[in-house]
């Protein structure tokens, strides 16, 4: 046993660890605003906000096998209905403690009302018919302002209800043992919380009963069936958690950004949010988690390229904007080419892709 | 006493009638062979049986209650559980993992209870657990509950499939071809098995084309052919009739 392998099993280690991640939690968007700049401090705020639907995709994607590609949905009704229900527009504004399982339990009966026809399609089939329907869903916001105005059209709607608990609004500036959190920090804290559960939520789920069904379904779907499973409870159930997870971001990203419109749930929102999955290593919660900070961390990182190339050359030769997403495409290929199970891909991914490399040495020992 | 009672079962795909008006009749703890040539309807037969395809005409009455037209899930949480003729792991989970989805269906526990596991969860897991591993034991196959399904043996795969589908507590056991692809040592290990399991108590339903096996094993026969059953008997009364041979060897030597 290596002195690395001794220190993982020691409990002492584990704590110590475990201190050390907490204290580091708690006071990252200070380090990130005394070390970088406020701004990273909200990309953090949307690192968060997308592990919570990389998360909710996961379940559908990861665990049940189920390809998704019209996730972003969900995420628009949640954040519609937070809108809706907490902003001038209809001029209700109902408190976030209630918005916040309204939310999870409206998106988790759309996530069954889209699962539902969708039962009997697998592979390619069910990612078209869930692409059609993500797109549907902004087609309809996007075109739900007449006769009667419901969702403001394109124009989307503006000033939304900051969360706020009680009198106690995130959008202010608090001040507590004589530290301000600005409202970005209060976001930070509010969604940490909230990521922690839905982490927590999920690794419950995998490891059990119904986990194991989701990946039997996954594995087999009629070996499934034999062996008692209700193959369409399990995959509507799937469809639900995942859907609410979503539904609970959008709220979120809502109350957040003050303002929101169809053009933010594009069919490329639930590519890129499949991306974070796929490459950190779907139906694997911590590789989940790797995938998110990279996808959203990375484009945002590389946009120093600019200040780089003023400094190296004296000018900037090509515009970081243009770079940036090509270096970002660079990197998703390669990551797929050396480890096309994800960066820390789940054991049973893990195993696929052996057994598949497994047969091709077969299959060419016998040529 | 009667198990599953078959009542004129038909079946057909487009203008092939794959099913034609078969009835068989299951006893009680006897192992009941099903055999006939390739394209005969045996694997339709089970696979309506199983709910797996839905069927033209006819009932099943299973245990004293009708089943006729049953999801499959509902086939198995009624005591029906099989295996299939080309194997059907879930490839990627272990030995032991396989072995635990076949608990599915006589436990409980839902999202609530898996996310909070609570006492009786626990408990629950525990014994989906030690259950399966003691299945993995009934079958012989223990050494290796913790390889990945698709690393094990071709006869070994088989013995976790029977495991599998014993995990859901049958009345009936359904086998498609266990015997298929095994060498003799592998033949004669799982005709002990399955006379292990019989004198458990649990009714046995055989297609099989090693004739030994079934010869030697089965209680009963009947003999499929072109979608019906052209005999049914003891074993070596079956072996005897012109009607069988006929089918197997073609008209010339009948």
């Amino acid at each position: 046993m290596s002195r690395w392998e001794k220190l993982k099993r020691d409990p002492r280690a584990a704590w110590a660890a475990f201190i050390l991640i907490a204290v580091l939690l708690a006071v990252l968007p200070f380090l990130a605003d005394t070390l970088l700049s406020r701004t990273w401090v909200r990309i953090i705020d949307f690192v968060l906000l997308y592990i919570m639907l990389a998360l909710g995709l996961n379940i559908v994607v990861g665990f049940a096998g189920l390809l998704d590609l019209g996730y972003v949905a969900f995420f628009a009704v949640g954040a519609y209905l937070y809108a809706l229900l907490a902003s001038p527009h209809f001029g209700i504004h109902l408190p976030f403690w209630a918005l916040l399982p309204l939310g999870a339990g409206v998106t988790c009966i759309f996530g069954v009302l889209l699962g539902a026809p969708t039962l009997r399609l697998r592979g390619d089939y069910l990612a078209i018919v869930t692409l059609g329907f993500g797109e549907i869903i902004r087609i309809f916001l996007n075109n739900l302002n007449a006769p009667i105005n419901i969702t403001n059209g394109p124009q989307g709607v503006n000033n939304i209800d900051p969360v706020s608990f009680g009198g106690f609004s995130l959008n202010q500036t608090h001040q507590l043992f004589g530290i301000n959190f600005s409202p970005v920090h209060n976001y930070y804290y509010l969604f940490l919380a909230l990521t922690l559960l839905v982490i927590f939520i999920s690794m419950r789920m995998q490891d059990s009963r119904i986990g194991r069904a989701w990946v039997a379904v996954r594995e087999d779907e009629v070996a499934a069936k034999a062996m008692g499973i209700n193959t369409r409870n399990i995959k509507l159930l799937a469809f639900a958690m995942g859907a609410s997870f979503g539904g609970v971001g959008g709220g979120l990203f809502a109350g957040f950004q003050g303002f929101i419109s169809p053009e933010s749930f594009t069919l490329i929102e639930s590519i890129m949010i499949l991306c974070m999955i796929v490459l950190g290593g779907m139906g694997n919660i911590a590789g989940v988690v790797l995938g998110v900070v990279l996808v959203v961390a990375l484009p945002e990182a590389l946009r120093y390229i600019g200040p780089l190339e003023q400094a190296l050359f004296g000018r900037v030769i090509v515009d970081p904007a243009d770079l940036r997403m090509l270096i970002f495409g660079l990197a998703l290929i390669l990551v797929m080419l050396f480890r096309p199970a994800g960066l820390l891909p789940s054991t049973i991914r893990k195993r696929e892709f052996e057994a598949e490399d497994e047969a091709a040495v077969k299959s060419e020992a016998r040529t | 006493m009667t198990l599953l009672e078959a009542r004129s079962i038909s079946k057909h795909f487009g203008g092939l009638l794959a099913l034609d008006e078969v009835s068989l009749s299951l006893q009680k703890g006897e192992i009941y062979g099903l055999i006939g040539p390739n394209g005969a309807g045996k694997t339709t037969l089970f696979n309506v049986l199983t709910g797996l395809y839905a069927h033209d005409s006819g009932e099943f009455f299973f245990n004293g209650e009708e089943l006729t037209g049953c999801k499959p899930h509902t086939v198995a949480e009624r005591g029906i559980a099989r295996t299939f003729q080309n194997i059907r792991l879930f490839a990627n989970m272990t030995a032991l993992e396989n072995v635990m989805v076949g608990r599915h269906v006589r436990t409980r526990a839902g999202v609530i209870g898996a996310v909070l596991r609570g006492s009786r969860t626990r408990k629950e897991e525990y014994g989906i657990r030690s259950r399966a591993f003691a299945l993995l034991q009934y079958v012989g196959i223990a050494e290796y509950a913790n390889n990945l399904a698709s690393h094990l043996s071709y006869g070994d795969q088989r013995r976790m499939e029977i495991a599998r589908a014993l995990a859901t507590e049958p009345k009936l056991l359904a086998l498609d071809e266990p015997a298929a692809g095994m060498n003799a040592t592998e033949t004669a290990g799982l005709k002990k098995l399955l006379e292990i399991i019989r004198d458990d108590g649990v009714t046995i339903l055989l297609i099989e084309h090693d004739v030994k096996l079934v010869m030697g094993l089965c209680d009963r026969v009947a003999v499929l052919d072109y979608g019906k059953k052209i005999a049914e008997g003891a074993p070596h009364q079956v072996q005897r009739d012109p009607a069988v041979v006929e089918a197997y060897l073609g008209g010339v030597l009948a």
